[in-house]
Parts: structure tokens; sequence; C-alpha cells
């Protein structure tokens, strides 16, 4: 599974969305509801999915779907 | 495949106050984990208790002291494994001693028990909870949280924390319908009271207005109060079970 469908599918559980509304350009606060907890929850998923460590500073910066694929590829 | 069953851990659930809120817990219709340090036969004595019931337990053999062994412990036995509903972070520990001659190690190892091990489990049981979005978490404070007391400087510190960390994490998980309290036991008859010499023993009653220890139970069924579901709207709250000491 490519790393897009992956992060997709875990936005799509987190955040008890449908998958279409899950576009690579939607805010995650903004467009599909996301309260703090959420995002620290998504964080958190991305980290164990991808083996991969998000610092807080950088995790503020991840406000698309589209922002966390980038920074999933660019650290894998 | 069939669903997880529901869950209570108790930490340091062999024997004490841990062991009562186990019977409790499991009368209450939770599978039951303990943990436990010391004395493997009698968290078995309590889930044998427990299974004479007709309820279910196991026990486990955890050191609150290493983050690492309760890391481990949750990946293993509880992630995945079971619906956890219920934390009751019991486990502790004294090291008594005036300030004045209190080693370093005293202070840590009684911090890294009774506070870092707490806290410890509660971010686990967090993680877990918050993807059910159904939680309730009950620590173990102290009445020396407090009033203080003299020879305790690093168990009433440790135990006020926890009445610190209770009320921060109510706030943090109460939008994932997660409720954190603390209990405050008073002078309970159990093995970590039970050592005090006689005359101490009596001191302790004069200043109680209920004029007895208290026990085991008494604290129990407060854990058991706030562990259930009609005690959703109590959280971050410090409950005092010490027969009216610290009022």
């Amino acid at each position: 599974m490519s790393v897009e469908q992956k992060v997709k599918e875990i936005v799509v559980d987190q955040l008890g969305i449908s998958a279409d509304e899950v576009k690579p350009e939607a805010k995650f606060v903004e467009d599909l509801g996301a309260d703090s907890l959420d995002l620290t929850e998504l964080i958190m998923a991305m980290e164990e999915e991808f083996d991969i460590e998000i610092d807080d500073e950088k995790a503020q910066e991840l406000l698309t779907i589209q922002a966390v694929v980038d920074f999933i590829k660019a650290n894998q | 495949m069939s669903q997880p069953p529901k869950t209570a851990l108790i930490t340091g659930g062999s024997r004490g106050i841990g062991r009562e809120c186990a019977l409790r817990l499991a009368q209450a219709g939770y599978n039951v984990c303990i943990t436990y340090i010391s004395k493997p036969e009698q968290a078995r004595e309590t889930c044998s208790e427990i299974e004479n019931r007709g309820g279910q337990c196991s026990a486990f053999q955890l050191d609150m002291g290493s983050r690492e062994a309760i890391s481990e412990f949750f990946a293993g036995e509880i992630r995945d494994k079971v619906d956890l509903q219920v934390l009751v972070n019991n486990a502790g520990m004294t090291q008594d001693g005036l300030l004045v001659r209190m080693k370093p190690e005293q202070w840590e190892n009684v911090i890294r028990v009774n506070l870092t091990g707490p806290f410890t489990c509660l971010q686990q049981a967090a993680k877990i909870m918050m993807r059910s979005r159904y939680g309730r978490i009950i620590n173990l404070s102290s009445v020396t949280a407090q009033t203080g007391n003299a020879g305790q400087a690093n168990y009433t510190s440790a135990k006020a924390g926890i009445i610190g960390l209770t009320k921060t994490a109510a706030q943090e998980l109460a939008p994932r319908n997660i409720t954190v309290n603390a209990v405050a036991p008073g002078f309970i008859d159990t093995d970590m009271t039970g050592s005090l010499p006689e005359d101490i023993r009596n001191r302790f009653l004069e200043m109680i207005p209920l004029k007895r220890l208290g026990t085991t139970r008494d604290v129990a069924a407060c854990v058991a109060f706030l562990a259930s579901e009609e005690a959703g709207y109590i959280t971050g709250q410090v409950l005092g079970v010490n027969g009216g000491l610290y009022m």
C-alpha cells in the first residue's frame, strides 16, 4: 500500500469520516473537524505505522494530509 | 472475532487495598488483571479467590520502577488483547526516614515507584482508552499528601504529585470520555501500616474523628464507585477516605 493510501486509511479511522472527504489538501482542523487530541492521536498513529518520530514542533506544521505524506516520504 | 472482555487493571493487586479493589471490580463484572512485585503466592491467592466467586483474574509480575517493563507489559498483555475500561493505579511502597537523613536512593526509589510508575501506566492506558472513547482511571494518593507526615518526605511528595497528575490528566482526557480521579486513604489497616509501633497507632486513632482505622473495604468501595459508569460526571476529584482525619 502506498504512503498516500495508508495515511488516508489512518485519518479515516481516527476521525471517523468517510474516505471521499479525505483529499490531499484537506486541513485536519478546519476541513475534517479534528480537535487537539485528534491531532495528537493522528501523529501517534503515523509514528507507529511508519516507525518514525515526529517531534511536537514539527507536528504543529503538519496541517494537511499532503503535508503528512510529504513528511513521511522525506523521513522514511 | 468475539469482543474482548471488559477489563479492569489493578497495579499492586495481590494484597492490601489493591487486592480488595480487585475483588470488588471482579464482583462488578470486570475481568481483572492484577500486577504484583514480590509475592506471587499472594497474587495467585487473590486470583483463586476471584475465580471461586465466579470471576476472571490474571496476575502479572511487574516492576513499577521500570518504565520499559511497564511499556512492554501494556504492549504484550493489554493493548489489542483486552478491552481496558478501568485502571487502578494502586501499587506503591514506602522507604521512610527523616528528611535530613534521607538518602538520594530513598527519595528516588519512592518517586519512581509511586509517581513515575503511575504516570507511565496512566499514559499507556490513556492511549488505549482514547481510542475506545471510554475510561475510568483511579489513582491512589494518600491523606499524607494533604497533611504532610514526618518521616515521609519522599512518599508524601509522590502522593501529592499524584493529585496534580490526576487533575491534569482529567482535563486532557475529558474530551475522550475518560474520567481521572484520586482516592486519598487515611490510616488503613494493611501490611504497610501494620508495622507501625503501638503508641504511634494509638496517637493516630486519637486524631481520627471516627475513632477507628479504615479498612481496605472502605477504600475499595470508593474506588469501585469511581470506576462505575454512574460516576461519569465526576472527574479530577480527590476523594478522601480517612475517617475525618483531614477535611
